[in-house]
Parts: structure tokens; sequence; C-alpha cells
């Protein structure tokens, strides 16, 4: 364990770590979100959020309109 | 109004309501000491030798104001609102949400105090004495409390990505104030402070503040506000969901490694600089996608551009999101920052961010709030052409200025003649810069007129709201009566 600490605690091994595990999970991120037909329905779904609690759907914004 | 009553009650409204009333007056104190510095830098007679109105003591209260005043008050306004709305519950603790109106008008009023009569920290944009900062944290920590309580019980399973946001902004926010602001006091009564930080670890950390509260209060906190308010007004969902996470999780990786640019040329180690610089570059990829997804979302519904006033704001807004957002990479390579630096073009940069941007969205996305919360119609449809149209020349007057100053002002300082000689003396570049000054004062004179007009058209609507309970109430009473 504190070869490893020793280890990553060189900045020259800390820089490429981080650099990788980001990237990787970056990628992970894009993959889950972009792959499976059905997550991808279940995502966009979201999307109408917003516009499900809405009791002023039809609110006139302005007086003089 | 059964309707409405019970809306009240479900949701805090109050709050809100507080919120977007003050920063409604922070924008227009906040906006108004903008265009005073902008002018006594083109008429300097306007310092008037009162050291309290000099340049130097009203800039921070002018940045504070509308940073902290203004957006702040708009985020919190906001972010009390989406979080209920998308939750589809009540805020959590109205007497700490209190607290924090409380908490953040009172930090924002003193800070703006303690400036004009001296006191500092000389840090940008953090420029609060440690006693204020130890309110801010507090206030901080009770606005966290409140959004993660509210966001646990909600009855909305999945939390929408402008929460996200919020969450990141909150998050972000609390880093950055509480390590940029690590100061040991000369004494127990003293407003001085010495930074915990030295040398260029001080600046590091200061520039690590600097540009994350732009990234994360003044760019993922209004794009919470976008996800929201720009689907609603266009009454149709977000172009793209996936997007939207893709580009959370974009910016919210690449942000905290670019403050760094704010600082090439100097004593910071090079590989930071272009490390920096680096990720700046890569910045524009999330920061367009979301742009795009943003302006998307209108894809079908450009018509409302026509006779929608407030999508116009909002529309506006994205496009000089996309603008300052490819302009703040390109000045972040270090060769075009070599002439950029020290320059109004960085003025230029922020404003059209700031303005652009930032009080687009905002005005765009208050203009949405305010006659739901008062439960009313804006009062005047046409004042509200008459800001977009003002607010719209006023920053491209704002803006093209600060190129031409800021631009010829860099060329200027790096001119050689042939002997190796700078070709220019200090003041005559000050003097060139005259012109493009007083063009930049008028362009905020157009962008104030704009605010002052909203604030007076968001007053009538309040007024207009309460005569109308008041008829309601009455009409109410005498059927009461007669039966």
């Amino acid at each position: 364990m504190s070869a490893l600490i020793e280890w990553i605690s060189q900045m020259e091994n800390t820089k490429p770590f981080v650099l990788v595990l980001f990237f990787v999970t970056f990628v992970g991120i894009i993959l889950y979100i972009y792959t499976g037909k059905k997550r991808s329905k279940r995502l966009e779904s979201y999307k109408n959020i917003p516009l499900e609690d809405d009791e002023h759907d039809h609110h006139k914004d302005t007086k003089d309109e | 109004m059964a309707q409405s009553t019970a809306t009240a009650e479900q949701y805090n409204y109050d709050i809100v309501r507080k919120f977007t009333i003050m920063a409604l007056v922070w924008g227009v104190l906040g906006m108004t000491t903008g265009l005073y510095i902008g002018s006594e830098l083109a008429w300097p007679f306007l310092n008037f030798d009162i050291p309290q109105i000099t340049f130097g003591r009203l800039r921070p209260v002018h940045t504070t104001l509308v940073i902290f005043g203004f957006g702040g008050s708009a985020l919190f306004a906001t972010s009390y609102y989406v979080v209920q709305r998308t939750c589809q519950a009540r805020l959590f603790s109205d007497g700490l949400a209190n607290f924090t109106f409380w908490g953040w008008q009172v930090s924002v009023g003193l800070a703006a105090i303690s400036y004009t009569m001296g006191y500092t920290q000389a840090r940008e944009y953090a420029e609060m004495v440690w006693p204020i900062d130890l309110l801010i944290a507090v206030t901080w920590v009770a606005y966290l409390v409140i959004y993660v309580m509210t966001l646990r019980k909600r009855s909305q399973p999945h939390i929408y990505v402008a929460n996200w946001f919020f969450i990141a902004f909150i998050l972000a926010t609390a880093l950055l104030h509480i390590f940029n602001n690590f100061a040991v006091p000369v004494s127990l009564f003293s407003l001085s402070s010495y930074s915990y930080h030295a040398g260029v670890q001080d600046a590091m950390t200061q520039w690590w503040y600097g540009h994350n509260a732009v990234g994360f209060f003044l760019t993922a906190a209004f794009l919470g506000m976008m996800y929201y308010f720009v689907p609603k007004q266009a009454g149709r969902p977000v172009y793209s969901y996936r997007l939207s996470i893709i580009h959370f999780w974009a910016l919210i990786f690449l942000y905290m490694w670019v403050g760094a640019h704010h600082l090439h040329w100097t004593a910071l180690p090079d590989w930071t600089s272009t490390l920096a610089a680096t990720f700046s570059i890569l910045l524009l990829m999330p920061s367009w996608g979301g742009m795009i997804n943003g302006i998307m979302t209108l894809s079908g519904a450009w018509d409302k551009l026509r006779t929608d006033p407030i999508i116009r704001f909002m529309v506006v807004s994205l496009s000089f999101y996309g603008m300052s957002t490819f302009e703040g990479p390109l000045m972040a390579l270090k060769s075009v920052n070599a002439l950029s630096h020290y320059t109004d073009w960085t003025i230029g940069h922020v404003h059209s961010g700031a303005l652009g941007w930032v009080a687009m969205i905002s005005f765009g996305s208050m203009y949405h709030l305010v006659p739901r919360l008062w439960n009313t119609k804006m009062y005047s449809e046409k004042l509200i052409y008459l800001h977009f149209w003002l607010a719209t020349i006023g920053i491209v007057l704002y803006i093209s200025a600060m190129w031409v100053s800021g631009i010829g002002q860099g060329l200027m300082l790096r001119a050689y003649d042939d002997f190796g000689n700078l070709a220019y003396t200090f003041i005559e570049t000050v003097s060139f810069m005259h012109q493009p000054l007083v063009i930049r004062a008028l362009g905020g004179l157009f962008f104030v007129s704009g605010m002052i007009i909203m604030a007076f058209n968001s007053f009538m609507t309040i007024r207009q709201s309460r005569r109308e309970k008041a008829e309601l109430d009455a009409k109410l009473a005498e059927k009461l009566a007669q039966a």
C-alpha cells in the first residue's frame, strides 16, 4: 500500500495516471449515454420534466399582447 | 385564483420573489456603478478627487454588485424555483431559505460599503474582507443544505439536468470560496489579513478561483437556468437530453484546469501554462455542444422569435455564449495572450460573456418568472422589446469599442522601431484609447437604460398584481356579503 502511495505521489506518475483515468471515465460516460436503445429512450424521456408541471400552459405573458 | 393559491402552498414562491426583487435592485445599482466607472476612464475629472468614488474603489463595487448581487440573487431565485418545479417538492425549510436571503444580501451590501471605505483583500472577484467571507461561507453551506434536502424529498424519480448544473455550481463555489480565502487576520478586531498562500502559489490559487468563478458561477449555474427556462418559454423540451448530460460532464471535467491561462508569461511553470491553454481549447467542445443544444431547442419554433421578446433574449444570450466561449480559448493561447493580456480586449471579452450571456439569459428567465410569481401578466410587452434592443445595441457597442481599444493598445505596447526601442510611449496608448472608451461608456448607457426599464416594468407588474388581487378580494367580499 505504501509503495502504491509513493508511486502515485510522484508527479511523473500522477499526471499520466489521472489523464488515463479521466479519459477512460469520460469515454465510459459517452458509451453509457449513446449505447442501448432502451436506455437512450429512457434518458430522452427526462427532457419532458420541465413541461410536465405547468399550470401556466396558456399563461398570457403580457398585458398588451 | 384557487389554482394559484394551491401552487403557493405547494411551493415556496415567497423566497423566489424576494431574490428576484433584489436581483433587479442590485442590477440597477451595479450596472449604474459600472457606467460611472466606465465614464471615469473616458473622462477622469469624474473622480472629483474624492477617494470613495475613484475607479480603484468603485470597480470592485461594480463587479460585486453585478456578479454576486444581480447574478447571485438571480441564481438563488431561479435555482429555488427550478428545484421545486422539477422535483415537484416544496423547498426545504422556509426559515433556512430566509437565512440565505438575508445572509447573501447583507454580504453584498457590506462588501460594497467596505470597498468604498478602502477595505479590500485585493483578490479579484474575492475582495471581501475576512468577516464577510465567513458570512458568505455560512450562507453558502445553508444554500447547499436546502438544495440537497429538497432534492432528497423530490416526487420526481429523476433529477432534471438543470439541477445537476445548479448543484455543481453550489459545490464548486463552496470549494473555491473557502480555499481562495484562507487568510490570517492581522488581529481579531482588524479587517485586514494576510493570505495563507504565498508567491506564485497565491497567484495560482487566486486564478484557480477566478476562472472557476467564471466557469461554475457565471457559466454552469446560468446553464442550469438555460436548461429550464429555454424549454419552458419555447414550450418544447430541450433538443437532446443525452447531449445535455455530455455537456455537463465535459464542462465539469475541463473547467477546473484552465485558471492558469490568466497567468501566461509570468513566474508560473511553463507546463502549467501549457496545460491551462490546452484545456481551454478543449472547453470549446462542451461549450458549443451546450449552445447548440439550447439553440436547437427552438428547432421548428423559430417563428416565436418574431412574436416573443423573451425568446429573443434567450437566443441572443446563447449566441453570445457561443461567441465568448470561442473568444476565450482563442485568448488563452499563449501567443494571442501575449497581445491581449493587460489590455481592454480582456474587458471586452468578459463583458461579452457577462452582458451577452449571463445578463441576457437572466433577463429572459426573469421575464418568464415575474408574471408567474405574481400571478399576472407583464405590465408592458413593448418595454420588453425596448429593453431587448437597448441591451443588444449596448453590448455590440461595448465589445466593439473594447476590441478596438484592446487590440490597438496591445499592438502599440508591442511595437518597436528600427533600433529596437518602443515605438510608442505609454501616454500615447492612453490617448489612443480615449475614443473607444467614450463609445464603451455609450454602450454601457444603453445597457443600463435597458436594466432600469426592466426594473420599472417589473415594479409596475407587481403593482398591477396587487391591484388585481385587491379587486378580486373586494368582489369576493361583496359576493359573500350578498349571500
